[in-house]
């Protein structure tokens, strides 16, 4: 490998050719401030538009300041990082930012968590020196997203994941100069776009000009008003992230104390969303052999490959994207929906509770599971499923109002039955991990015999694309495995072309699975915290006593009590849907 | 959206634009060009449908449209105004002239009069220097215009207007 | 086709944009049809050239071979031309430019003020041939350098010559064109491109479009040429949509040279295969930048990128592609057929040959002139420009548009080259050369070029995206007469801010004009900040316009001009202006013949 010798604040430093001046300064521990600079390593997902100059630094003989994050590292270069010309124009810069930014800190959903609030903090910034016009857009309230977009400060990060990442192409910047702007086309509103609510433009702005609908106000008049049964399902994702909310490593297991935290908070039951993930094994994994053994039996029309359906994001892109292909996806509900249908009619009248007084909270990493609640099919006569669907930093929020002292609290136990999980169920927060759980599961059913190893090393990772054959007993029975909505388009045009060598495929939206949903606290893009939650989650799965989801008593006994058997009547009903073309 | 049904002649026509640049993403400025030349401009059904020939996101198409003065998304007027604003033009008092326009008119630069007679714009240097300042109405380029001559202008193409509507 | 030499006379008509303006295609026919008349016309040519230079005395016929230069013709005068120059080879005097020191009629347009220190290189064909007919270009040397590059040189030696010839590039910046392309062949792919940016956005430019207008071959062939020496078989030309007569001409230009196989496969027989392809510009300026340049090319938002890498390495799809402007490529078959050293003779030590500019603002010979490099700005004001306008004081010249700056009397004697510019605040730019003189105010031009940057900002960059609208809103301030004295600092402030940290070449120029007023205006800052006042009178909100009782004499003249009614009086008796109503347009000012309009 070509290196390179160069110095920074006088110290000399040599990185391989091809590094930027901000990579070469933080391997000596320079830290030098950027804003719109964004690069998620492993995934391939980089944002550097050289934007901002937050991160100018001076180099000897160039007659401007060059941006650390796009100025390649050359041989003999003298940088300064923080010389006070470089100081004053960065201050300077962060001023104009804020001089064109609402100074609404007070009540902003994205005080304390702000990128720019920090900069601005951090160069002691205490006055604008440049005031005029500010520019004025209107709001714009989607299911899942809002868009306050006077606060936007065009480092384009949301465009690089709507347009490079997942593809979807809804954001644009649009006009020029003082009113250039990222925006849907005709500044339309996302609802009337082909936006998947995937939130991934959220997990990334820097400021509060993307954030997600606060639903904690309405959670707390429901747990508020005696008259309502108030129960709370969490997903799996959730507990191997919520933790960082409180200061705690990223990576670390909170499953007990958010359980506690939920009772705090005043929920009559606390359930878990794996619960209804081991339901989805059984009602997709007979799916899938189903259709194998159709297919194997040499039945022509039998659609192949089969597509998971738990992402509600994945969900309204191909509907949008590739609606001649929604045959394909498995019928099965999402787990939230399974959960909240099983609720209302199963639980709901276990403990006589009328549907219109029983209320669902989910606790989810995702914004698009806000959408998917909203989806009309899932709803009986305008009383949805699933009342309200609640991110990971909307449950901080909510323990943070609680004033509970989440890192102290002692371990629980979620409430029985539908608290019950198998390790199965808890790897649907990563990518992999739904059809690790199916695998586990059509495996044992389809040949009759137990598993001979739980942990598909080959199904795991980071990597976008990902495939690996499983062995089904002298069966090769082909996996693939897409996360970002960009690798999953290039699987599906395969299956448009008829090339797909696939018999089962695992689809999730963000980059990382769950884990790195939309409604995740920010992970700042730092991709190192979404590798520590992957392995939270692994482990909570070898810590279980029971891993494969047809292994779940509870499971089991809902069938014998209520369902009769997978793709019953009755689960047809209850836990099957069916896709429209929204193109 | 407010919208506009495209007649599918007009939808047609997009479409021979863009097969004639073969439906290629990388053509989008070609493409417009061509379009705005026989639509006369691109509303947003219009990009739409450009959008979807090129496989290329509707945003896209929009930012491009809002990036570059040229395209407009609303129709022009009949006789649309451009004011020269080259250096030159204005040293020689183009802004008192498009302060003029905009007063006679009662519309602000990029609109149109209610009565789609007249749209007003900017425009940079036409290479008519010697004329500054100049204002183009249509293809007909008026030289050394002063705002004394801006309401006989106007006139001129009202009654244009009117004549020819008599003898039609 | 027939040449020049076929005819026996030819009539010139100049088809520059001024002169179209004013007619100058009615003036064309009007010639044909009289010809024909007197069954003349295959023995008199009419050629629409391009841009003859002198704007101002637009439109301009000019009679060949006895070089008579007619000025402001009118298709009226058409008849009295054919009938007494033609048939009776009488010179029409009335229609001769007219010295206004000596008084007297100059025919020969050698002889007139505004050519005599020009020398052409770039223009050296504009409104001489026919610009829609190859074999007039090809009349005069044309092509023959690509015949030369192709036959006995190689890509390298051409490289060379062009290198050794000191030219840079005339787009703005300066960079050896020679350097450009050698770096630009030092990149190995296996597809680059050769890019003529004619995207002219300076907004009080136009030798651009004049060049393409007047002699579209000589940038083809230039291109043909940078193409063998860099090692490419393509050719785009990035062109302003505005322009639909240079776009008809170049469309013309290209499909002639592809037919008489100087463009295509195996030009000469030499097995050197180039074609050029046409792409539109669409209305921004920032597109000058190559890089923005190169994204709208490929159907992208004009936004610039970071550089390094250089369109050298990495440009139009990937590839590596070299960019120049229309007046360096008009340079080039020139340097090949008179020679590096011919070129490198006329000049300063670091710039070479000529520079093309537009001319113009208030001076008398409004007007496209080349002139060698080195030139004072005292010879082109007043010796080519015929010195200001209706006798008013000279107080700067603006050059490089909104990328420059202001040059003052104390540099009048200063040669012109790129680096006394840039030495003196301001740059070469594409050649915008605009005249001021005591009625305009300094803050006010300050502010029109800030008002062209923000609508032409990308709006990528902060410094530029913002910094320029705060600058904007400052400047409007002090024009509004509610400026204080510590908005000057800010605004220096904040232009040596948005200069050092912006991200391409528009951002990091454009307080220049800001700085370069503020440098040599100060006072007339002050003037605006400490007491409310614009020495110049230009700035609407700090003048009244009042009627002096003793000089009015009721001619009702500005009664008769005013737009607005906002003058009252009646005839014979005193007029007074109702402040409420005046829009400070300032026409009674201009129409009173009395000097009896005042501001205040």
């Amino acid at each position: 490998m070509e290196m390179i010798n160069l110095t920074i604040d006088h110290k000399p430093v040599v990185v391989r050719k091809g590094a930027t001046v901000l990579e070469a300064a933080s391997g000596i521990g320079i830290d030098i401030p950027t804003l719109c600079y964004m690069k998620l390593e492993d995934m391939n997902i980089e944002n550097k538009p050289g934007g901002c100059r937050v991160c100018v630094v001076e180099v000897k003989g160039r007659r401007n300041l060059a941006p650390a994050c796009c100025t390649e590292a050359s041989e003999g270069m003298e940088i300064s990082t923080h010389s006070i010309r470089v100081v004053n124009a960065r201050r300077t810069v962060v001023e104009l930012i804020l001089s064109d930014h609402p100074a609404d800190c007070l009540i902003c959903a994205k005080s304390g968590n702000c990128d720019l609030q920090d900069m601005a903090n951090h160069l002691g910034i205490r006055k604008i020196h440049y005031q005029g016009e500010h520019s004025m857009y209107r709001e714009d309230t989607s299911p899942a997203i809002i868009r306050e977009i006077n606060k936007c400060i065009m480092c384009r990060r949301c465009e690089t994941m709507c347009n490079d990442v997942q593809t979807i192409g809804v954001l644009s910047a649009v006009n020029r100069g003082f009113q250039a702007v990222v925006s849907p086309a005709f500044e339309m509103n996302l609802d009337h776009s082909v936006c998947t609510y995937c939130g991934q433009c959220v997990a990334v702005c820097p400021t509060g000009a993307l954030t997600e609908v606060d639903e904690t106000g309405a959670v707390i008049r429901a747990l508020s008003d005696p008259t309502k049964t108030v129960i709370v399902q969490t997903a799996p994702a959730v507990r191997a992230a919520l933790g960082e909310e409180f200061g705690m490593t990223a990576g670390t297991l909170v499953t007990g104390k958010m359980v506690a935290a939920l009772r705090r908070l005043g929920f009559d039951y606390v359930f878990d969303t794996d619960f209804a993930a081991d339901l989805t094994i059984l009602e997709e994994g007979t799916e899938l052999l189903n259709r194998l053994s159709a297919f194997m039996a040499g039945d022509q029309q039998v659609k192949l490959p089969i597509l998971t359906s738990c992402c509600p994001a994945w969900v309204k892109f191909f509907e949008h994207h590739f609606p001649e292909l929604k045959d394909i996806p498995s019928t099965a509900r999402s787990p939230q929906q399974m959960f909240g249908s099983i609720a209302k009619t199963y639980f709901a009248d276990k403990i006589k509770v009328k549907r219109e007084n029983l209320v669902v909270v989910s606790i989810m990493p995702c914004l698009a599971k806000k959408y998917e609640s909203s989806r009309p099919e899932f709803s009986v006569n305008g009383n949805p499923d699933v009342d309200y669907a609640l991110t990971t930093r909307e449950l901080a929020h909510l323990i943070n109002l609680g004033n509970i002292d989440f890192k102290s609290l002692q371990n629980e136990d979620f409430d029985a039955p539908m608290g019950e999980s198998t390790g199965a169920g808890v790897i649907f927060g990563t990518t992999g991990g739904v059809i690790e759980a199916a695998v586990r599961t059509a495996y044992e059913i389809f040949t009759g015999k137990q598993l001979p190893r739980l942990d598909f090393e080959e199904l795991r990772g980071m990597e976008g694309l990902r495939k690996a054959t499983i062995d089904f007993n002298g069966t090769p029975i082909n996996i693939g495995i897409a996360h970002g909505l960009g690798n999953a388009r290039k699987l599906l045009e395969e299956i448009q072309a008829g090339t797909s060598e696939f018999h089962a495929i695992e689809i999730m939206s963000c980059p990382g699975g769950c884990i790195g949903g939309g409604g995740q606290p920010y992970h700042h893009g730092d991709s190192e915290i979404l590798k520590k939650r992957q392995r939270a989650i692994y482990s909570e799965d070898q810590n279980k006593s029971i891993r494969k989801s047809h292994e779940n008593p509870y499971i089991t006994k809902l069938y014998e009590e209520f369902l009769g058997a997978p793709l019953s009547e009755k689960s047809h009903h209850l836990l099957h849907t069916k896709y429209f073309d929204r193109s | 959206m407010p919208g506009i049904k495209l007649s599918e002649k007009t939808i047609g026509i997009i479409k021979q634009v863009c097969s004639d640049f073969r439906n290629e993403g990388s053509e989008l400025i070609n493409v417009l060009h061509q379009v705005q030349g026989k639509l006369g401009y691109l509303p947003a059904e219009v990009q739409e449908v450009i959008a979807k020939e090129l496989n290329i996101s509707v945003a896209k198409v929009y930012g491009v449209v809002t990036f570059y003065s040229f395209f407009t998304m609303i129709p022009m007027g009949e006789h649309p105004i451009s004011i020269c604003m080259g250096t030159a033009c204005y040293v020689r008092g183009a802004e008192q002239v498009l302060s003029e326009f905009k007063r006679q008119l009662k519309v602000e630069v990029g609109q149109s009069t209610p009565d789609g007679k007249f749209s007003l714009n900017c425009l940079r240097c036409v290479g008519a220097c010697g004329l500054a300042p100049v204002v183009l109405v249509g293809e007909k380029v008026f030289g050394r215009v002063s705002p004394q001559m801006v309401k006989n202008i106007i006139a001129e193409y009202k009654e244009v207007g009117a004549s020819e509507a008599k003898s039609a | 086709m027939k040449i020049i030499a076929e005819y026996n006379m030819h009539i010139l008509v100049c088809g520059g944009a001024g002169c179209k303006a004013s007619q100058s295609e009615m003036i064309k026919t009007n010639f044909k049809n009289k010809l024909n008349e007197y069954g003349l016309a295959d023995e008199i040519q009419v050629i629409m050239t391009g841009c003859f230079g002198f704007c101002e005395k637009g439109p301009i016929v000019k009679i060949l071979p006895d070089n008579t230069f007619y000025t402001q013709v009118t298709p009226e005068d058409v008849p009295e031309i054919v009938d007494e120059h033609i048939i009776k080879g009488r010179i029409v005097e009335r229609l001769l430019y007219l010295n206004p020191e000596t008084n007297e009629r100059v025919s020969d347009s050698k002889e007139m003020d505004i050519f005599k220190k020009q020398i052409r290189i770039a223009l050296h064909n504009c409104g001489i041939i026919d610009p829609e007919n190859i074999e007039e270009y090809i009349g005069r040397d044309g092509y023959s350098a690509l015949g030369t590059c192709l036959s006995e040189k190689t890509p390298e030696e051409a490289i060379r010559l062009i290198k050794d010839s000191g030219l840079r590039g005339r787009g703005g910046g300066g960079f050896p064109t020679g350097l450009k392309w050698e770096l630009t062949r030092k990149s190995i792919s296996d597809q680059k491109y050769v890019v003529c940016n004619a995207d002219e956005g300076d907004p009080g430019a136009f030798m651009d479009r004049s060049i393409l207008e007047g002699d579209p071959h000589s940038v083809l062939e230039a291109m043909a040429i940078c193409g063998f020496c860099i090692g490419a078989d393509k050719g785009l030309v990035y062109i302003r949509a505005e322009y639909p007569l240079a776009i008809e001409r170049l469309k013309i230009a290209i499909g002639q040279a592809r037919e008489y196989g100087l463009l295509g496969n195996d030009i000469l027989g030499t097995g050197f295969n180039f074609d050029i392809e046409i792409r539109y510009g669409a209305g921004a300026f920032v597109c000058g930048e190559e890089t923005a340049l190169i994204h709208s090319m490929e159907g992208e938002r004009g936004e610039p990128t970071v550089k390094p890498p250089f369109p050298a390495e990495k440009g139009y799809n990937g590839k590596p592609t070299n960019v120049n402007n229309v007046e360096t490529f008009a340079n080039i078959p020139a340097i090949i057929n008179k020679g590096a050293e011919w070129f490198a003779s006329i000049g300063t030590e670091k710039s070479k040959g000529t520079k093309v500019f537009a001319l113009a603002g208030n001076i008398n010979n409004v007007g496209l002139i080349e002139v060698p490099m080195g030139i004072t700005l005292r010879e082109i004001i007043y010796d080519i420009g015929g010195g200001i306008k209706d006798g008013r004081r000279f107080k700067a010249v603006q050059t490089g548009g909104p990328s420059g700056g202001c040059l003052t009397q104390s540099f009048l004697n200063t040669p012109i080259d790129y680096d006394n510019l840039v030495a003196a605040g301001s740059m070469m730019g594409s050649g915008g050369m605009i005249v001021l003189d005591d009625s305009n105010c300094m803050v006010a031009i300050a502010k029109f070029y800030l008002e062209f940057i923000l609508e032409e900002s990308c709006g990528k960059c902060t410094p530029c995206r913002i910094g320029n609208k705060r600058l904007y809103e400052i400047l409007e301030k002090i024009t509004d007469g509610k400026g204080e004295l510590e908005d000057l600092n800010r605004l220096r402030l904040l232009s040596n801010v948005i200069k050092d940290t912006s991200l391409c070449g528009l951002g990091q120029t454009s307080p220049n004009p800001v700085l370069s007023t503020l440098d040599n205006f100060y006072d007339e800052y002050l003037a605006h900040v400490n007491s409310s006042s614009c020495p110049a009178g230009q700035c609407k909100a700090l003048v009244n316009y009042t009627i002096d009782a003793d000089k009015c004499t009721g001619c009702t003249l500005c009664f008769r001009n005013c737009p607005v009614g906002a003058i009252s009086g009646e005839k014979r008796g005193v007029h007074s202006i109702v402040q409420s109503l005046c829009i400070k347009c300032g026409v009674c000012f201009e129409k009173c013949k009395f000097d009896a309009v005042l501001i205040a």
